[in-house]
């Protein structure tokens, strides 16, 4: 941890991880070549959940990278970068994705909510962040972005519960989605 | 209810994960309904989240089948469903490495990128610029400039950051969009701001008045994305650290000044600049550490340990700036995140007392288990330094090392302990025992050979030295028998320097090495029969120089020897003495700095530079014959002020019985050349100047290099310190400064140099003794003088170690150079090779009164080095 003049660099973020109660691996987006192969990949993922799932402390450093994290009922959310990065521009990604899937999945951040929803995620991951730079950190213009419709859904699929929902809540344009979560 | 997944549930006999079972060939199959009409866009987006979702798992397509699935992929762009739409960018982005000719989506991405859906434009830059290579972006140039400027935030965003991307692969190309970023720079959103500045700084990094005139520019007006601040602050502080120095630069002040921006990323941002510059005086770091310590008690932990970690940092090099927080540091002590409760202690080590240690030390034992190895590592760093300061404390910390060296660990961590622990037994003697054994218990079960090896290693160095040596034999042959064969080669060489050193115990010795010598690996056995028959000689001369003290000569150097001696075979058997010697013994690597750096390597630098001086050498005609180069010094010494006319460095060539003195001579006048330059040489002593080698020609800020040789005087051999006064003689012939062209006419000139000193330093070459007391048997007495001297100016004794150290030029031997507190006497051992070739060992014992009473003893194979060391010191 000597001192040293980082080159300035827009490539914030190495990875973002989003794993389940078991460690295993939902989603998974490496930006560069720390973790080469899938089995290191892997290899670092058990020793990220292991070191982070018991305790709820947002921060650690581990295999000399700075990890951020978060988690929701059966959901861990991970943001990766280097020791030497501002450890707070990582955590305004880490929550910009959390806001951002919690909008979309109308506060039910869980496991299930999120497999009916992974288009969902691909997306807003893609919108957050471009290839390691930090995209979009307001996660109301994320989730305008991603702007999931559900106008092919004919009315007559729907539920009844889901029209009653419809004249709940109705949809602002851009938080409706295809399906929801039940 | 409609759910989209239920089928796929009851099929896969549910299940929380509709995913789980997906098989790679089956969604592959299912990816032809894409060729279906019309297009079920619902279907297809969920097939392309299948696909994705594989590939996220790591799972490997082949090149075909993602060919195949991308080409079937590219008629979804039919259906104008924005969902399925956007899920196909994802998918031309993922695949773009898979699969091959990707680049026919082209012009599909294009009109989008161009189209009227806001929502597409920005995704569909993004995903255009993935596929794209060089040859391709000259087409679509235009369309990328227009991007950059549009007034919709995403899409600038998307091709600037794109921008950003290639280049890497078109830098050329994408700095013609240097304007259009420069437009974007100044936009309202917060994140094209961002953008834009990083792909300005990226383009005009290598030009520094550009980058300092971006700089002055964007932070007069003041930046609305607080990621735009980080971003020029960083930009700040790497201009500040290369312009080196000055903090009246309006960059410090701009990064002083957000210190007191409203955003806690641009504060912490800028506070951890500050710390990082190089030199940074305690007056600057001091508004740094108070927002550092108003952090301490946010509610944030990522804050609290951004702010603990920099502090921690502050701590390493400037301990007293960080005491002010010592209570805010105590407070994270007992912080649920362990990780900031590590880094708190550890810096509170740095900065409290002596008294504190002991409450500190059980704090951090009761959760060491729980923090990850990175921070296991700081914690030995923080221990280390510990016992450097407070060498009364070793028992505590040295129980602390054992425990956590018996705990599970990564090498690095195990490494770290090792190092510290040998630093604490090399410090301090009454630590020595109880360290050797516990580093004993240790390697019984270390599955580390590297740290196997260097514990058996410095076992066999201090464990015959020890009142009990016998008790570690058992542990060193354990390895013989248990461990694989670098362990065994390593066990073996321990035992024969417990042999080599003690009588009592060389018949047990014997049997055991007589048992290696049936190993089943080749080096394990070479080495067992090797000191096997030295050690059944019975002779000390014998022991010292094949067991107890390794080559000193420099192995690079050897392999050179070897290899030319192969090539021209001679009668003449190989002689070891031409080879030349490492400049810095292979030990020294661990003693320097702190024990827990990365070992570096300097001895294989060092080494390079003498050969590169040596073939230097041997290219110019005049000094064929010299023999082998002996010595370089280490450091040129400078013959002029650094800023006048003409800047020349002497650097010293020691041979047999010459010395070549090379002038790097550089000249700093732009009108004029100077030719046919060398540097005449008038010695006080009996040198005699043999020739002159000139530097032909020396242009304007052109380094050239001269010549001087001389012969060691002949008649008094002992004469060797001299001072030679230096002239330089040389052709000026003025020249034009902005064409270079040179007059014909010139004329001579002379420039006066300091006088350079030629000291018995020059004449000896350091080499490390491990064992001084063997080495000073085997060469015996037969050549030993004895001379008792007062030096009157010094004080103390630390003073009179250093400056006997440096003056002769020899290599102090165990540690001898470490004086302990509170005595007043002293010996010091140095080791050398006097030119020649010839072992040349002193005892120096020093006693303090008023004044320092010094007695030299001095021995060597030869008489003459013997004579020279006498006549020097007096």
């Amino acid at each position: 941890m000597e001192a040293l003049i980082l080159e300035p660099s827009l490539y914030t973020v190495k990875a973002i991880l989003i794993l389940d109660n078991d460690g295993d691996r939902l989603f998974a987006k490496y930006y560069d070549d720390t973790y080469p192969s899938v089995k290191e990949q892997k290899a670092f993922e058990k020793n990220i959940f292991n070191k982070t799932h018991r305790t709820d402390s947002e921060i650690a450093l581990l295999e000399g990278l700075t990890v951020v994290y978060k988690s929701s009922i059966d959901l861990y959310f991970y943001v990766i970068g280097s020791s030497y990065e501002n450890e707070l521009m990582l955590m305004a990604v880490l929550n910009c994705l959390f806001d951002s899937l919690s909008q979309m999945l109308r506060k039910n951040v869980e496991k299930r909510a999120l497999l009916e929803n992974m288009e969902g995620l691909f997306l807003a991951v893609d919108e957050i962040v471009d290839g390691g730079v930090i995209l979009e950190s307001d996660p109301q213009q994320v989730v305008h972005r991603v702007a999931l419709r559900g106008e092919d859904v004919p009315l007559t699929e729907q539920t009844v519960s889901q029209v009653y929902l419809f004249s709940l809540h109705p949809p602002s344009g851009f938080e409706f989605f295809w399906n929801f979560p039940n | 209810m409609l759910k989209k997944f239920d089928k796929k549930d009851e099929e896969s006999g549910g299940g929380s994960n509709p995913f789980q079972h997906l098989e790679k060939s089956a969604v592959l199959q299912e990816a032809r309904v894409f060729n279906e009409t019309p297009i079920n866009p619902r279907k297809c987006a969920h097939i392309l989240t299948k696909i994705l979702y594989l590939i996220n798992q790591g799972e490997h397509l082949g090149t075909t089948e993602a060919t195949e699935a991308f080409f079937a992929m590219t008629k979804l762009f039919q259906s104008n469903d924005p969902t399925l739409r956007r899920m196909c960018y994802l998918t031309i982005k993922e695949m773009s490495c898979i699969a091959e000719d990707v680049i026919i989506v082209t012009s599909s991405l294009t009109k989008d990128m161009t189209g009227k859906e806001d929502n597409y434009r920005g995704p569909a830059v993004r995903a255009l610029c993935q596929i794209t290579d060089s040859t391709m972006l000259q087409a679509i140039e235009r369309y990328m400039k227009q991007a950059i400027v549009d007034k919709v935030p995403s899409v600038s965003s998307s091709a600037l950051v794109s921008s950003l991307h290639l280049l890497k692969c078109s830098f050329d190309v994408v700095k013609r969009w240097v304007n259009e970023a420069q437009e974007a720079a100044s936009s309202d959103n917060i994140m094209v701001q961002y953008h834009a500045l990083g792909l300005l700084y990226h383009v005009r990094k290598n030009d520094r008045l550009a980058v300092n005139k971006m700089i002055s520019k964007f932070t007069r007006h003041g930046l609305k994305s607080p990621f735009a601040y980080c971003m020029m602050i960083r930009v700040a502080s790497k201009q500040l650290e290369e312009e080196d120095g000055s903090r009246d630069s309006p960059l410090f002040d701009f990064i002083e000044s957000c210190l007191r921006n409203k955003h806690e990323m641009v504060v912490y941002e800028a506070a951890s600049a500050i710390v990082n510059l190089p030199g940074c005086s305690a007056k600057e770091l001091a508004p740094a550490v108070s927002v550092l310590q108003l952090f301490c008690s946010s509610p944030k932990a990522a804050l609290r340990y951004a702010a603990v970690r920099t502090l921690n940092k502050v701590a390493m090099k400037h301990p007293s700036a960080v005491t002010a927080c010592n209570l805010d540091l105590e407070n994270l002590v007992t912080d649920s995140n362990r990780s900031i409760a590590t880094l708190a202690i550890t810096t509170l080590l740095k900065t409290g007392s002596e008294s504190s240690i002991d409450r500190l030390m059980k704090q951090i034992s009761s959760f060491m288990s729980e923090i990850s190895d990175e921070f296991k590592v700081v914690v030995v760093q923080a221990i280390s330094a510990l016992c450097q300061k407070y060498p009364r404390k070793h028992a505590v910390l040295m129980n602390f090392l054992f425990t956590m060296l018996r705990e599970e660990g990564g090498f690095e961590y195990k490494r770290a302990i090792v190092d510290c622990i040998i630093s604490i037994i090399e410090e301090n003697s009454e630590s020595k025992e109880t360290g050797l054994s516990h580093l004993c218990e240790f390697i019984e079960d270390c599955e580390f050979t590297v740290l196997a090896t260097r514990i058996l290693h410095l076992l066999g160095q201090e464990g015959p030295k020890t009142n009990n040596p016998s008790k570690y034999i058992r542990f060193i042959y354990n390895r013989v028998v248990l461990e694989h064969e670098e362990v065994r080669a390593g066990a073996v060489s321990a035992l024969a320097k417990f042999g080599a050193q003690n009588e009592e115990m060389l018949p047990s010795i014997l049997v055991l090495l007589k048992r290696c010598v049936m190993d089943d690996d080749n080096e394990v056995r070479d080495r067992a029969t090797f000191y096997l028959n030295v050690l059944e000689q019975k002779q000390k001369a014998l022991n010292a120089g094949y067991i107890l003290n390794g080559l000193t000569v420099s192995i690079p150097g050897l392999e050179r020897a070897l290899q030319q001696y192969t090539l021209e075979p001679s009668e003449k058997p190989f002689d070891l003495k031409s080879v030349p010697l490492a400049t810095t013994p292979m030990a020294e690597q661990r003693t320097e700095s702190t024990p827990v750096t990365a070992a570096k390597q300097p001895e294989k630098v060092a080494a390079t530079r003498q050969e590169i001086f040596q073939e230097q050498l041997a290219a110019v005609p005049e000094f064929c014959g010299l023999g082998p180069l002996f010595k370089s010094s280490p450091e040129p010494v400078a013959l002029t002020e650094s800023e006048t006319e003409y800047v020349v460095r002497c650097t010293k060539h020691t041979f047999t019985d010459h010395m070549v003195f090379q002038f790097d001579c550089t000249n700093t006048l732009n009108d004029q050349t100077l030719e046919n330059v060398t540097v005449q040489m008038e010695p006080t002593e009996a040198y005699e100047v043999l020739c002159y080698v000139p530097a032909r020609s020396l242009p304007y800020n052109q380094p050239g290099t001269c010549y001087t040789l001389v012969a060691l005087p002949k008649e008094d051999p002992t004469a060797v310190a001299c001072t030679f006064s230096c002239m330089m003689k040389f052709t000026v012939k003025d020249c034009d400064p902005t064409t270079g062209e040179t007059d014909d006419d010139g004329y001579e000139d002379e420039y006066v140099l300091e006088d350079l000193e030629v000291a018995v330093a020059d004449h000896i070459q350091k080499v490390m003794k491990l064992n001084f007391e063997a080495a000073w048997d085997e060469v015996g007495d037969e050549f030993e003088k004895e001379e008792t001297f007062t030096l009157s100016t010094i004080k103390t004794l630390e003073e009179a170690v250093g400056n006997i150290v440096k003056f002769l030029g020899m290599h102090p031997c165990e540690r001898s150079d470490k004086v302990p507190d509170n005595k007043n006497t002293h010996t010091l051992l140095l080791a050398g090779v006097f030119r020649g070739g010839h072992d040349i060992l002193v005892r120096s014992r020093l006693l303090l009164l008023d004044t320092v009473t010094m007695q030299v003893t001095a021995r060597s194979s030869e008489e003459l080095p013997v004579d020279i060391i006498l006549a020097s010191v007096g």
